[in-house]
């Protein structure tokens, strides 16, 4: 019978190879899915994880892997900041919604209008939508002791509402012949997110991406905030007796990731969407929650993971086209990369022993 | 007798079909918190059930073996949930929030090509004159029987909780794990079986939705109706009777607003369709602040995993 012992440290090993070996795991048992399905499971992960970096397409396609992974870097690192403090928003999407519109309205007032000016203001006004729909249920939390998770999941419905009306109201392109959808950013330099080197996916996006990254180390590793978030993760009471303000914290981390979320839809939607649709947003906040975790919650983890997922979007897209495989077996496949990497997590913490019998 | 274009008679009757999913749902998660277990995989296990009951009422043309193939999905995946919290004991917030993503790319999955198709009609109950009784016959003699099963399974689900052994040691586990333990129970089996069942109403709760409430299947069907049973859990304050008005007081909002938006209302569709979601933000609010805080009722183990030492 096997029995779990609990280590006296977590171990350093296992929270490094967890990931690969969830990688490795839901390889395998995706392979199985895919052939259960009929199709080829070498092909299909060849298609997901190898051609997409160097396949016959890898010079269109590692650029789409950056601007995929852009956004899902940007929002896990926010929400990883909350994870680690034990402060869940998981209405990452509603913020990333609001963020794009905030910031299209911005841009989409002051049109035709050419100045520099107006991406900083449009930067801004993202970050600022997605930092104020983080506060709701941040504020609800600190005020009325409200429940996080379902207050902010609730948002996402309610935002999803905003941009159906956003984008067949008062966002619709009064020249788009009734179509639904807003102006085209593509068509308006000045509020525009080009790709700033050909060729290589990077966008300003891309850019903040790996900023924030950088800046999340920092924080966590060398600022008394990252400090304080660590503890108050780690141990909720000794948090409390070094003074750590639980309310300031919620705050501080609820905004982070809604300003950071917002950040993200603004950039999408200027660039890669081009223009706020009724579904531009593809989940994004969502994924962020599996790439935050494959990251084992690390800034720098998190741009690998969100590099890795990126591959599984771009890799699920080929795999779409050429092999006919399900767009949702890929949803399902990154489903079941959080749950083995869950599952595997527990020999970061625990011995696995073989119980001798009798001296249970 | 209309108010505003709206025949409340019609509205109290159809506000007890709208209940049933949320209510079968918040029933199940109750006792699963009431286990000391949270839970929150409730949309993923609904929307497989959704898809499971409709694979297999369409498949063999009964609807009472759809629900029983929905319940037993919905059980099937909350397995996967119950393994990796109980035996290798992952963080349950987290586990939940695998087990909604992976269940709604499962049942799209699943769900490929049963789009558009019509299935088995659920019978009502043959009340015979009573259900032509003015107000009262449409509002409690005309449904089908999965309405009034879901009612006595409030009763049996506050009846076990309340007066049987098997009651009290699922609310001891909740309560306090360690005490139970050293009482000899298995903590870690009885929340494996309490999160089964939840898994099997929050699948039979899915497959009303597919098989009744719309009744076709769509892609994300359930619509949120799986997080709305995870406040229900709360706005009741872990009572089961509260989780039947609760359940009531969310569908007369879907109802109403639905019939607003089809009754051509002052008020834009978009405002309408947020509404149950503002109202679930509105009542977790009051729920959770002031004297009557529901968390002050909460299972005192609720989220915590257990471990035996020795």
């Amino acid at each position: 019978m096997l029995r779990l012992e609990k280590r006296p440290n977590p171990s350093k090993f296992w929270l490094y190879a967890t990931p690969v070996v969830a990688v490795v795991m839901t390889m395998i048992v995706g392979g199985m899915l895919f052939a259960f399905m009929g199709k080829n499971p070498v092909e299909v992960i060849r298609t997901i994880f190898w051609d997409p970096m160097f396949g016959e397409f890898a010079f269109y396609l590692r650029g789409q892997l950056l601007v995929k992974a852009g956004p899902l870097i940007l929002i896990a690192i926010g929400l990883s900041l909350g994870f680690r403090a034990g402060i869940w928003n998981i209405g990452a999407e509603g913020q990333y919604i609001m963020g794009a519109i905030c910031g299209a309205a911005v841009g989409l007032a002051v049109y035709p209008t050419e100045s520099r000016l107006i991406y900083p203001a449009m930067v801004i006004a993202g970050a600022l939508g997605g930092w104020a729909w983080g506060m709701i249920p941040a504020i609800l939390k600190t005020r009325f002791n409200t429940n996080e998770i379902l207050v902010s999941l609730m948002l996402v419905y309610v935002a999803q509402t905003i941009l159906a009306k956003a984008s067949t109201g008062f966002l619709k392109n009064p020249e788009g012949m009734g179509f639904p959808g807003s102006r085209n950013f593509s068509s308006y330099p000045a509020a525009a997110n080009p790709e700033l080197v050909a060729g290589t996916g990077i966008h300003w996006g891309v850019v903040a991406a790996f900023a924030v990254a950088i800046v999340g180390w920092v924080l966590l590793s060398r600022h008394i905030i990252g400090f304080q978030i660590k503890l108050s993760g780690q141990a909720p009471r000794a948090a409390r007796f070094h003074g750590v303000n639980p309310s300031r914290l919620v705050v501080l981390c609820m905004g982070i990731s809604g300003a950071l979320a917002g950040l993200a839809g603004l950039f999408e939607v200027t660039g890669p969407a081009g223009q706020i649709t009724i579904d531009f947003n593809v989940g994004y906040g969502f994924t962020a929650i599996i790439v935050a975790f494959l990251g084992r919650l690390n800034p720098i983890g998190i741009v690998f993971a969100g590099i890795l997922m990126a591959l599984t979007y771009v890799g699920g897209e080929m795999a779409a086209t050429n092999l006919g495989l399900p767009a949702a077996a890929i949803q399902v496949f990154q489903g079941m990369l959080l749950f083995f990497l869950l599952g595997v997590d527990v020999l970061t913490n625990f011995r696995i022993r073989t119980a001798i019998l009798g001296v249970k | 007798m209309d108010i505003g274009g709206i025949n409340p008679v019609i509205l109290v009757a159809s506000l007890m079909v709208a209940a049933v999913p949320i209510m079968l749902a918040a029933l199940g998660e109750l006792v699963v918190e009431k286990s000391g277990v949270l839970n929150l995989g409730v949309e993923g296990m609904m929307i497989v059930g959704a898809i499971c009951g409709f694979m297999a009422a369409v498949g063999t043309g009964s609807p009472v073996l759809g629900f029983l193939a929905g319940a037993v999905g919905g059980a099937a995946l909350s397995l996967i949930f119950a393994f990796l919290t109980q035996v290798v004991l992952a963080n349950q917030v987290a586990t939940g929030l695998a087990l909604t993503m992976f269940g709604l790319g499962l049942s799209s999955l699943m769900g490929q090509g049963y789009n558009g198709i019509k299935p088995p009609l659920t019978g009502k109950v043959p009340f015979g004159p009573l259900s032509d009784i003015p107000v009262v016959g449409p509002i409690l003699f005309n449904h089908d029987w999965m309405v009034y099963a879901s009612i006595a399974l409030v009763a049996a689900v506050w009846w076990v909780l309340r007066s049987t052994r098997l009651g009290l040691i699922v609310r001891a586990v909740g309560e306090s794990h360690d005490a139970a333990h050293a009482l000899g129970y298995k903590v870690n089996r009885i929340r494996l079986a309490c999160i089964a069942f939840g898994g099997a109403m929050a699948g039979l709760g899915g497959a009303y939705v597919s098989l009744v409430r719309v009744p076709q299947w769509v892609d994300g069907m359930t619509a949120g109706a799986g997080w709305i049973a995870l406040a229900i859990v709360v706005f009741a304050s872990w009572r089961p009777w509260r989780v039947l008005i609760g359940a009531y007081l969310f569908g007369g909002i879907s109802v109403l607003q639905l019939s607003l938006q089809a009754g051509g209302s002052v008020i834009p569709v978009e405002y309408l369709s947020m509404s149950p979601y503002l109202v679930t933000i509105v009542v977790l609010v009051i729920m959770s602040s002031g004297r009557g805080r529901a968390s002050l009722n909460a299972p005192a183990a609720l989220g915590q995993n257990f471990h035996a030492a020795r």
